[in-house]
């Protein structure tokens, strides 16, 4: 047992002695934070509207000042009749453009009927459909205001109630999420890197001779990325409460063991790839090239996993992620206990033991 | 056998408050086998990296095959040939393509190249190996190879860092025997080793203790002037003042 | 011009003989571009709703077969009471519960008024804000047909109206991956290329090799040079893969040219590689390296407006994003690509990165010392 620290304490010797990659290691979850907390979200906002009026009257100038009161727009040009639309959008200048026929306010009035164009660059479909929708919105609105006899007579009231995040901050569906990719990089890519590295220098060879078990040592590489990862636990923690407003509505010493069992399955899978790969620059692109999309994009960090088609939804379910952050949805923001998280902890606890059970079988190969 | 290949005087190499190598001044002449002893870090390879342009002195002068080391590097290096510790080859290169990319390197090219490689290879004994990569011949091999690579160019000065590490006597001896022919050929060469007995087989030495030199003579010499058997002795007496640990 | 044959030479030997990286180098781009995309859509079908109808009426069952029949909300369960639906929102089968409160029917004829409640999971709001407001056109509709039922037509006051219609241009069938694909190839190239470029030459710290390089008359730009064609060659072999799997598996065919396409991979490729480069001349071993490289990485992949719009980014965040490379050349495949751009819509994207690419490889050889 004493070997066994004693090996613990060089790792930490030799993460100690280049400051630089620890500290960007430290930095990283903080730079994330900031990145999510403030300039990341999927609202759609300020989006630059291009109006070719061709009326210019009372009417048109009011139904274009509620667009410019509109956070959704950004008024970007009024273009003449003789614009080219294409060129607009070839350019980036504008991600919708409404046309206002000519005689807006005689036709409402008269005949009591005009019609509104909206081109919405659909190059972006999230974008130009919400735009539309808000759109239409805002016209709608105008045209209740400004002739109200068209309200209604009957009245369902809808009375929204916005559960556990009523504010609909983006940071609460975000922050889970930072949480699974930073500690999924770092831990796996952490210990394979290091593990590989002693191969590739032939340092491994010296510590295999010793009297520690050959997976010992291996393990003894992976202690301190667990203490690493868990102070970055910590930090996303305390910079989500203290800077970004999340609660931690269910138990902080719950949500720190969940996040150790998350931990502990990156750094098996971790230890996995290195048995398959033979030098650092094949571990690294496994590691990174190989996690760090599908754990973006197939977790539900960023895309919502029940909008994916069936298979996609069938391949997440091989993603740890994808049940780290369901854990901590449940236990940070909904308040709820180890009773409705059972299955998730069965399943990481599940992938882990696989991910140790196929790394203890070729370890032991590969030293034969 | 006069002309000087090497001058430095007082050449010295701080990092920070500590000073590697302390105003070292020699010269080395054309074609011989000039012997750079010290213990582990007692700044040789300091001072050998200095000389070859892969690091800039402190203070003091120094010129190498008549370029100055501060501001005609590049010069020196088109002079010089180098093999280091690590003996780094490519070792996912095979054998071949290594001689081929170093000679490529120093300009040698076409029917030149090829001749010079069938040469290298006869003398290695190396040709039915020619194909193997480097990663999978003998650490013994690795050297004798790197070793002659270093000179395919025929460089003036030739610089060993510890050319001979981790081998048997006999396989040292063997390298030695290409030293000589080098020599034989005119290339100076100035090495490094902390072996003794290897000592004896230079023209002169150079003792180095704690960024210094302490000794400079024919080994015959040293042996006279500190009453001792063996170059092993001449060592052991000047080693034993050194303050600085090895590392 | 010998000597940088002689090392390309060297390079291409060493990454040709290195079967599995190159294997991966390949395969795990392609494999991402043909599953990632179709993850990635924000398009909102199939929410999920618990139903709790404490009034039991013709209207309240009409109300719910109006959102069943929307085809944005799928039917998850009736519950008894507002705790049980809760349930199914914390065990996730649920996103929605709509609670039709006791004498619905009887209030909104008697007094023409009645509320219903809604209730959103709103961890994830943007998805919460929308679902609310399909809702809320859904129940305004509802409105509209009791009305039309109700009362006898003429009896309303003629109101203007006005219509509207709308186009969506360059992908009238808003087919995500469409989007999605074009920004996906650059993050998996510029993975690729930047950190193969930045691995590479601190790899050769590692072992020593470069000390013996050093020490030859090899000039500085010769030897970065050498380094930067074989991955400059490796990532157009990638993006040439990535257009034909975006053709033949995504039927995205450019509306643009190609060579608009290409023009611009081959100036971004040399930027990207000179700042792979650039932070290999910083770094002593590859672990460094690898993490500076990934700090970047995913901070421009982020920032660059592949997965989130940056219009909808603060100020300080969108004057950031001018500093990414990616984020031009997402910008750029996607205007040329689906929009069809040509050459000289995006000359200033064009001499952006041309810029990156001078400062960046400039730096990269200054940086570099063959003495230190």
């Amino acid at each position: 047992m004493k070997q066994f620290f004693s090996f613990i304490q060089k790792e930490f010797y030799h993460i100690f002695r280049d400051p630089r990659s620890l500290l960007l290691l430290l930095l990283m979850p903080v730079a994330l934070m900031v990145i999510f907390g403030f300039a990341v979200t999927n609202e759609i906002k300020n989006n630059k509207l291009a109006i070719m009026d061709l009326s210019r009257d009372e009417a048109s100038r009011k139904l274009i000042n509620r667009f410019s009161a509109s956070p959704y727009f950004d008024l970007s040009v009024l273009v003449p009749e003789s614009a080219s639309l294409e060129t607009i959008f070839h350019k980036n200048k504008a991600a919708m453009v409404m046309v206002i026929p000519a005689h807006f306010n005689e036709d409402l009035m008269a005949s009591h009927a005009t019609t509104l164009q909206l081109l919405a660059d659909g190059s972006d479909p999230n974008t130009a459909n919400s735009l539309i929708n808000y759109a239409s919105a805002i016209i709608g609105d105008y045209q209740q205001e400004e002739f109200p006899e068209t309200a209604s007579a009957f009245q369902i009231v809808p009375i929204t109630r916005m559960l556990y995040n009523p504010e609909l901050k983006s940071a609460f569906f975000f922050v889970p999420g930072v949480m699974g990719l930073i500690l999924m990089l770092i831990s796996a890519m952490m210990t394979s890197v290091s593990i590989v590295r002693e191969k590739e220098l032939g340092t491994m060879e010296v510590l295999l001779v010793s009297p520690l078990k050959p997976f010992m040592i291996v393990l003894a590489k992976a202690v301190p990325y667990l203490l690493i990862a868990l102070v970055n636990v910590l930090t996303i923690i305390a910079l989500s409460v203290w800077v970004l407003g999340l609660p931690i509505r269910g138990n902080f010493a719950l949500l720190l063991g969940e996040s150790t069992l998350f931990i502990l399955s990156c750094l098996s899978l971790g230890l996995l790839i290195s048995t398959a790969a033979q030098s650092q620059q094949i571990a690294m692109l496994i590691s990174l090239l190989g996690l760090m999309l599908p754990t973006m994009m197939l977790s539900g960090f960023i895309f919502p996993i029940e909008n994916m088609p069936m298979p996609l939804q069938v391949i997440s379910n091989i993603v740890p992620a994808k049940w780290y952050i369901r854990t901590i949805k449940a236990i940070m923001l909904k308040g709820l206990g180890l009773g409705a998280v059972w299955k998730e902890n069965a399943i990481l606890l599940g992938m882990t033991l696989f991910f140790l059970a196929v790394s203890i079988k070729r370890f032991k190969i590969r030293l034969q | 056998m006069n002309n000087k290949v090497i001058q430095t005087e007082n050449l010295t190499k701080t990092f920070g408050d500590f000073t590697a190598v302390n105003t070292i001044s020699f010269d080395v002449y054309e074609g011989e086998i000039f012997g750079f002893l010290g213990a582990n870090g007692a700044g040789k390879t300091t001072a050998m990296r200095m000389l070859s342009g892969l690091s800039t002195p402190s203070s003091g002068k120094a010129s190498v095959a008549g370029f100055d080391v501060y501001r005609q590097t590049e010069s020196i290096k088109k002079n010089i040939g180098y093999m280091s510790q690590k003996f780094s080859l490519y070792e996912d290169l095979t054998i071949r393509e290594n001689i081929e990319l170093f000679g490529g390197i120093y300009g040698l090219r076409g029917r030149l190249l090829q001749e010079k490689k069938m040469a290298l290879l006869k003398n290695l004994e190396l040709e039915d190996d020619q194909m193997k990569l480097v990663s999978s011949i003998p650490l013994g091999w690795k050297q004798k190879l790197a070793f002659s690579i270093a000179i395919l160019h025929e460089p003036r000065v030739v610089f060993l860092d510890e050319p001979t590490g981790g081998v048997d006597p006999i396989t040292r001896r063997k390298f030695w025997d290409l030293i000589y022919a080098a020599a034989a050929k005119g290339i100076t060469v100035f090495v490094t080793t902390h072996y003794m007995d290897e000592a004896e087989y230079c023209n002169r030495v150079s003792i180095m203790v704690d960024g210094k030199i302490e000794a400079l003579d024919s080994p015959d010499r040293l042996k006279i002037t500190h009453a001792a058997g063996s170059m092993d002795e001449v060592f052991q007496q000047l080693a034993r003042r050194a303050v600085r640990k090895a590392d | 011009m010998h000597i940088l044959l002689v090392l390309l030479k060297k390079e291409f030997t060493q990454i040709l003989r290195n079967r599995f990286l190159l294997l991966i180098m390949f395969q795990m781009p392609v494999i991402q571009l043909l599953i990632l995309p179709l993850a990635a859509t924000y398009e909102m079908k199939n929410i999920s709703m618990s139903v709790v109808d404490k009034d039991h009426s013709s209207y309240s069952a009409k109300l719910i077969d109006k959102f069943t029949a929307s085809g944005y909300f799928k039917l998850n369960s009736y519950a008894d009471s507002y705790e049980k639906a809760l349930e199914s929102i914390e065990d996730n089968t649920s996103d929605l519960i709509i609670e039709i409160p006791e004498n619905f029917e009887r209030t909104l004829i008697r007094e023409k008024k009645a509320d219903i409640l809604i209730n959103a999971n709103a961890i994830d709001g943007t998805k919460a804000g929308l679902s609310s407001s399909y809702a809320a056109s859904i129940i305004a509709d509802f409105n509209k047909d009791i009305r039309e039922t109700l009362l006898q037509p003429g009896k309303l006051n003629p109101a203007p109206r006005i219509s509207i219609t709308y186009s969506n241009w360059f992908n009238p069938t808003l087919h995500y991956p469409t989007y999605m694909v074009p920004g996906i190839l650059v993050t998996l190239l510029s993975l690729v290329g930047g950190f193969m470029a930045a691995l590479n030459i601190v790899s050769e710290k590692e072992k020593g090799t470069i000390e013996q390089i050093n020490v030859t008359p090899v000039k500085k730009t010769t030897f970065i040079v050498s380094k930067i064609i074989p991955f400059w060659i490796i990532g157009m072999i990638i993006f040439t893969l990535g257009l034909l799997i975006s053709r033949f598996v995504y039927h995205i065919y450019p509306v643009g040219t190609y060579g608009t396409l290409y023009i611009f991979a081959m100036a971004y490729m040399i930027a990207f590689l000179g700042l792979g480069l650039l932070i290999s001349t910083y770094s002593d071993n590859q672990q460094q390296a690898m993490f500076i490289a990934f700090f970047f990485l995913i901070i421009f992949i982020l920032l660059s407006g592949e997965f989130t719009p940056i219009t909808s980014m603060p100020d300080w965040a969108q004057k950031m994003t001018k500093l990414n490379p990616l984020s031009y050349f997402v910008e750029v495949m996607r205007l040329v690509m689906l929009k069809g751009s040509s050459f000289r819509d995006v000359l200033t994207q064009f001499l952006t990165i041309c810029g990156f690419g001078v400062v960046l490889n400039t730096w990269a050889v200054l940086n570099y010392k063959k003495t230190s």
